[in-house]
């Protein structure tokens, strides 16, 4: 693909001046797109900055402010002597998506090493990646209803677990441990398929004599892989876990619909984008949405840049890989 | 001397392994065999497993499942059916509706002028192009949820709360969608056939319609499922914008499910309306996946 992506743009760059008279064209196509952005996301992004310079909240049925405040809203939000402070949020989401993606990279790493594997030559892989990709396009709010109605106290776990031990329902959705459990096993399902096929297109592309020339030195098949093909993957490897983080931050859906938006027990699994939502939803604070959102953004930000020179490493490496030849 | 024999003993070994598959097989492959395929079929049902009890217990009455577990499916599913789309509290019919509608303008959108905007990139030269390029590469992966005060209130001030615009145009300017395309066109959109175009006459815009736009399709038709699945599952932005009833999107009807007193619910009721959710999605996905699973490894980028 790289190849042909070059070969496709030397052309353009040849025949510059001979389309130099199109290039209005150029700016009419792009024009919707850098509307829509502008004003659907630039705007509002800019707007939410502002908002978090201010005290502008809604209190019974009248709004207070907008007054400015400077960084008082910063302040307030790592307050620790509240319950939802951005530090607990903070943990919370990432506890639980630690607990996911944790197994997640163990499992799809082994998977795609499998799949990818020419001793091993398994069947059914069609199948199988199916089937694993599946949750990943499953609406997480119903997944999460459905996850719910199968451990509540009266669902079908319990009466099996009230069937086999004949004693009381266990109540998943009181203790924390279970909540953030269910939670990250969600989040798991919905992912390691994903994240199996984005490492099996990585492992692919390793040259199959670098392994075999491993193979005829003598080296064993877990040297081959702790070694070989995961320190070739790991630009992917990289990118999967920045993405999956970047993704984590965002954890909403399952986490809002498993517990009723309280994230009960005791705001113990309440996530970052569940606060922003009460924030602008019910409560009306903007000024303290506005500075949840500004440090989200920051973090996200920070995370893209990363994401972002991995493209363009990838990029530049196969065009000077291209231009050695 | 010893080690050559060694890694000539290896090397014959790696043949024999590779011309006859079946015949001469170590009983420890056979073994590694046997392990992957139980591990991956436990997990193959563990995917499957949740969808299993939706599908039984949707089709079963509800004192049927408040009595006790049961891995076969009822004969209730019709009734089931019926109740739930006569439930006047959460109206399911206008819910699938409301998506259907919302999910199929935003992947026509974002397809059509996200892959304008990446054939403008890839085919005319023009200053700023490579800024443009980059730019977008980075807000790639920056979710909309960190400005979603703004484009609240920026709905509220404009009297777009409880319209579908808000849900619906924004697609227009899809980062990943545009991210894509312009890699399917490296790959698959040659120059000539453009400049080939021009010399017989068509326009740019005509040329862009009428004879990129086919070409483009397998990337378009992938997009397109995504997208779709995408805003069929977006629960946070539809949740702060949406308040009329009849308006509402499948997954706020089922976040309403959930807030609403559990135990007063039919259960069959509500595992049909989580099956009405889910089951859409899943039919159209085991016809396509293999154009998805496809889509997926080539492009590499997704939400």
């Amino acid at each position: 693909m790289a190849q042909a992506a070059n070969a496709g743009s030397a052309p353009v760059k040849a025949r510059k001046g001979q389309i130099g008279k199109y290039k209005k064209w150029g700016y009419i196509f792009m024009l919707p797109f850098t509307l829509v952005f502008l004003v659907f996301q630039a705007w509002p992004l800019i707007q939410t900055f502002y908002y978090s310079m201010f005290k502008y909240f809604k209190s019974g049925l009248s709004w207070v402010g907008p007054e400015f405040v400077g960084f008082d809203n910063f302040v307030a939000i790592f307050d620790m002597s509240k319950g939802s402070n951005i530090l607990v949020l903070t943990w919370n989401t990432l506890i639980m998506w630690v607990l996911g993606f944790v197994p997640q990279i163990i499992i799809s790493l082994l998977f795609a090493y499998w799949f990818t594997n020419v001793r091993l030559r398994l069947r059914c892989l069609g199948f199988f990646k199916t089937v694993m990709y599946m949750p990943n396009l499953i609406m997480a709010s119903a997944f999460a209803m459905l996850i719910f109605s199968i451990f509540s106290d009266i669902g079908p776990i319990n009466e099996l677990i009230k069937h086999t031990t004949g004693g009381e329902a266990f109540r998943f959705l009181s203790y924390t441990g279970s909540t953030m459990g269910l939670v990250a096993f969600m989040n798991f399902i919905m992912w390691f398929g994903n994240t199996t096929i984005l490492l099996m297109a990585a492992m692919m592309g390793i040259n199959e004599s670098v392994i075999e020339a491993a193979e005829i030195d003598g080296a064993s098949s877990s040297q081959i892989f702790w070694r070989i093909t995961l320190s070739l993957i790991r630009p992917i490897l990289v990118y999967v876990m920045i993405t999956s983080l970047i993704g984590g931050l965002q954890m909403f859906d399952v986490p809002q619909i498993l517990t009723n938006g309280q994230g009960s027990p005791n705001n113990t699994t309440k996530t970052l984008i569940m606060y922003l939502n009460e924030q602008i939803g019910t409560s009306k604070n903007y000024g303290m949405a506005g500075a949840l959102s500004v440090i989200i953004f920051i973090v996200c930000a920070a995370l893209s840049l990363v994401v972002y020179y991995f493209f363009a490493a990838d990029r530049s490496n196969k065009k000077s890989k291209k231009g050695g030849k | 001397m010893a080690k050559k024999e060694k890694v000539l003993e290896h090397t014959s070994a790696l043949q024999q392994n590779r011309t006859d598959p079946d015949m001469k097989v170590k009983p420890t492959l056979i073994i590694h065999r046997i392990i992957c395929y139980i591990v991956l079929v436990f997990f193959s049902i563990l995917c499957l497993f949740f969808f299993y009890i939706l599908l039984v217990n949707a089709s079963r009455s509800h004192y049927d499942i408040m009595s006790g577990f049961s891995f076969l499916p009822g004969n209730q599913f019709i009734n089931n059916f019926q109740s739930a789309i006569s439930n006047t509290t959460i109206p399911v019919v206008n819910g699938v509706i409301n998506s259907l509608i919302i999910a199929t303008c935003t992947a026509v959108l974002s397809i059509y002028f996200s892959a304008m905007t990446a054939y403008a990139i890839h085919v005319y030269d023009f200053k700023g192009k490579k800024f443009i390029f980059n730019f977008i590469l980075l807000i790639m992966t920056i979710p909309t949820q960190v400005s979603a005060l703004g484009f609240f209130s920026m709905c509220t001030d404009w009297g777009l709360r409880d319209t579908y615009i808000p849900l619906i145009v924004p697609a227009i300017a899809a980062p990943a969608v545009f991210f894509f395309m312009i890699q399917y066109m490296k790959s698959s959109l040659p120059i000539d056939i453009i400049e080939a175009a021009r010399i017989d006459g068509s326009g740019e815009f005509r040329t862009f319609n009428t004879i990129v736009l086919p070409m483009l399709k397998p990337a378009l038709a992938v997009q397109a499922i995504f997208s779709f699945v995408a805003s069929w599952n977006n629960y946070f932005l539809p949740a702060l914008i949406i308040d009329t009833s009849t308006k509402k999107t499948m997954p706020i009807m089922i976040a309403q499910l959930r807030s609403a007193d559990f135990l007063k619910f039919d259960m069959g009721q509500v595992y049909m309306f989580i099956f009405i959710a889910i089951i859409p999605v899943i039919i159209v996905y085991f016809c396509l996946s293999k154009f998805i699973i496809a889509g997926v490894s080539l492009g590499g980028v997704k939400e």
